[in-house]
């Protein structure tokens, strides 16, 4: 061992080889890691092996491409390198190129005139309308606060109509008065809101729908606390930001610009699994109440879909699809994508008006009980 | 990073493997190497697995080898503080007021007589002689799970009445989880890991004719082979391994009382299957799936 940084350069350059592959490994994990093979003192590769698995802890459905990427670093087994790589990285950059750099999904912050310049595809600029549903998203805005899907915090606050005795408050009043107990104290958990994240299919066969998704977005944007809306075509926009906008009509405008793959085909799968892929948006799922408004007429893989609508289930804290097909009272799905994805949903439903997509947001809380 | 390379005279993960089956359970290479590095290294070990694959077994049997006693958290929707690191006993607090304040005695009610130990801080106070088992990890809110990784990043639990409490020593900490939902990226990070899958036929008849006694070996290679098929039914709850035991006891149980041997397994399927529709699924295929199994 003359250059010691030398064999350690070649670990550290596994590490990144399995980043470029869609694992995240944080530098703690890689320093598990070389600790790990300093103490079993490797008497073989699969000592090493093993502790790549301990420290780097690869999810239990991609242990096949994470052996295969050990193989090919450590062992030069080259064959399996080109399948691994792109196979990872190819849907994910599908659905990220809008914009510029290595991190492009934040397109609605780094600027959106740059992000809009620099995309490719089919490109169509569209005007929102606010129809007559106005009065629908209004009502639908006044209900919603009192009937948002909520869940218990960690912490207690004193309450006076609290269900649960404060006791160490009290005890702490108890001592400020010579051991006489006062009053009691009340406390309850606090509730929080659950994040509500959006959505929405722009493909083509969704056209005709888009526009009032979007006003129900800006609606729902407008009337809970907390959140976060995306469109999904061929590739996923986060929207949340122009939203945000009070005026309707401003804000959907603006909304409509970013979108840069309208009426495209639908690769539901692949922009859900960029949307895992991102962890700054799969952390907006967790444990929220997730409303997916689409058709699932997926034209690619219906197994990569399923797997990531698995994922997103596991993740959230529902998962509910709504169909413009399903107000059709003998609706069933059908195309293969949903099919799949189906056992995993915890609702499958009418989503062909405003009116029934509201009134499923409404019934997300109680129906969870 | 404080390494230590022995811990009770365990200096490798084939050390940890021998001791681990000493105490009846046979781990695999790989476990017995993330369980070896996550005591050496002093990181908290995640198990993740299907139900019945034997995590909390092996959160047990590791205790074992260590000599510790174990102190099981089991989380659910809602788990808080009161149940995970302390509480105060309140009935005694106002004893103690009732009683030495009527004699005008200023009581100090925040003494170590009047707390309660959960498990988390229990383990904090005796980091040698403890090994705490975060059960069922997925089973908690998301909340929990955040504070979880403050605990496990220092060690430290904060009691506003009595100031701050930290271990002396990194405790041993697994955390199990069945992956009914994601845990948190940053918690994964924090741990040496490992996935438990079910184990390999072979290995799992070792496990049957170590545990279950009095089974024969062509009973305990009929139920591996016929369980293993059992589990790429469509199934609402899998066989785990413990079934599969039971399910080799009860057979043979009944063979010895006269039963021929695929009507013993058959009569004694409620012990693997234990869901009505489990059954009624596999009613038409079960013959089939035994006389296979035996050949």
């Amino acid at each position: 061992m003359s250059d010691p940084m030398r064999p350690l350069a070649h670990f550290v350059d596994f590490a990144a080889l399995l980043r470029r592959a869609g694992f995240s490994v944080a530098p703690e994990q890689t320093m598990t890691w070389l600790a790990a093979i300093e103490l079993l003192g490797p008497t073989g590769i699969e000592d090493i092996r093993r502790a790549a698995h301990a420290a780097m802890a690869p999810p239990p459905e991609r242990f096949a491409d994470f052996d295969a990427l050990f193989d090919a670093h450590f062992l030069g087994a080259q064959s399996l390198v080109p399948e691994a790589e792109p196979s990872e990285d190819e849907p994910l950059r599908a659905a990220e190129d809008s914009a510029v750099g290595p991190e492009p999904e934040f397109g609605d912050e780094i600027g959106e005139s740059g992000a809009q310049a620099t995309s490719a595809e089919r490109l169509s600029a569209r005007r929102l309308a606010p129809g007559d549903e106005g009065e629908i998203l209004r009502r639908f805005a006044r209900a919603l606060p009192a009937r948002v899907p909520r869940r218990r915090g960690y912490r207690w606050r004193a309450a006076r109509g609290g269900r649960g005795v404060d006791a160490r408050r009290m005890f702490r009043d108890a001592m400020r008065n010579a051991g006489e107990f006062v009053r009691l104290r009340r406390r309850r958990r606090r509730l929080r809101q659950r994040r509500i994240v959006v959505l929405i299919d722009v493909s083509g066969s969704m056209k005709e729908r888009t526009p009032p998704h979007l006003a129900f977005a800006h609606a729902l944007t407008h009337a809970a606390a907390s959140v976060e809306i995306f469109t999904v075509g061929t590739r996923l926009t986060r929207i949340t930001r122009p939203l945000r906008l009070r005026n309707r009509e401003q804000a959907l405008a603006t909304a409509s610009l970013l979108v840069a793959d309208w009426d495209g085909g639908t690769r539901i799968g692949d922009a859900l699994n960029a949307f895992l892929a991102v962890p700054r948006f799969a952390a907006l799922a967790r444990g929220a109440a997730l409303i997916v408004l689409s058709d699932g007429l997926e034209r690619g893989d219906p197994t990569a879909m399923a797997d990531a609508v698995a994922r997103l289930a596991r993740i959230a804290w529902r998962i509910i699809w709504l169909t413009p097909l399903a107000a059709d009272p003998a609706f069933e799905a059908r195309t293969a994508g949903l099919v799949a994805a189906r056992p995993y949903l915890d609702k499958l439903s009418d989503g062909g008006s405003i009116d029934s997509i509201c009134n499923n947001v409404l019934d997300l809380a109680s129906e969870a009980a | 990073m404080a390494v230590r390379h022995t811990i009770v005279g365990i200096d490798s993960p084939r050390a940890l493997e021998d001791a681990l089956r000493a105490a009846y359970y046979l781990a695999d290479e790989e476990l017995s190497t993330a369980a070896y590095l996550a005591l050496a290294l002093g990181k908290p070990l995640l198990l993740e697995g299907a139900p019945g694959v034997g995590k909390t077994e092996a959160a047990k049997a590791i205790a074992g080898v260590l000599g510790r006693a174990l102190l099981r958290l089991q989380c659910y929707e809602g788990i808080d503080a009161t149940a995970a690191l302390y509480e105060w006993n309140f009935p005694r607090q106002m004893l103690a007021l009732r009683q030495e304040g009527a004699y005008g005695g200023n009581v100090d009610i925040y003494r170590d007589e009047f707390l309660i130990e959960r498990p988390m801080l229990a383990c904090l106070r005796r980091p040698q002689e403890t090994i705490l088992l975060i059960d069922e990890i997925d089973r908690s809110d998301h909340e929990f799970e955040a504070f979880l990784l403050e605990f496990l990043s220092d060690f430290q639990i904060s009691i506003p009445e009595r100031g701050a409490i930290r271990a002396y020593e990194r405790p041993v900490v697994i955390l199990t989880s069945n992956r009914t939902r994601e845990l948190h990226e940053a918690l994964r990070r924090r741990c040496v890991y490992h996935w438990i899958d079910y184990p390999s036929p072979e290995r799992e008849m070792r496990i049957i004719m170590m545990r279950a006694s009095g089974v024969g070996e062509r009973a305990a290679r009929a139920v591996v082979a016929a369980v293993g098929r059992l589990r790429r039914e469509p199934l609402a709850k899998l066989p785990g391994i413990a079934e599969a035991v039971e399910w080799a006891e009860a057979a043979t149980l009944l063979n010895e009382q006269g039963a021929r041997w695929p009507e013993a397994f058959k009569r004694s399927l409620g012990v693997v299957l234990k869901d009505e529709d489990d059954l009624v699924h596999v009613a038409p295929k079960i013959d089939a799936i035994l006389v296979e199994a035996q050949a």
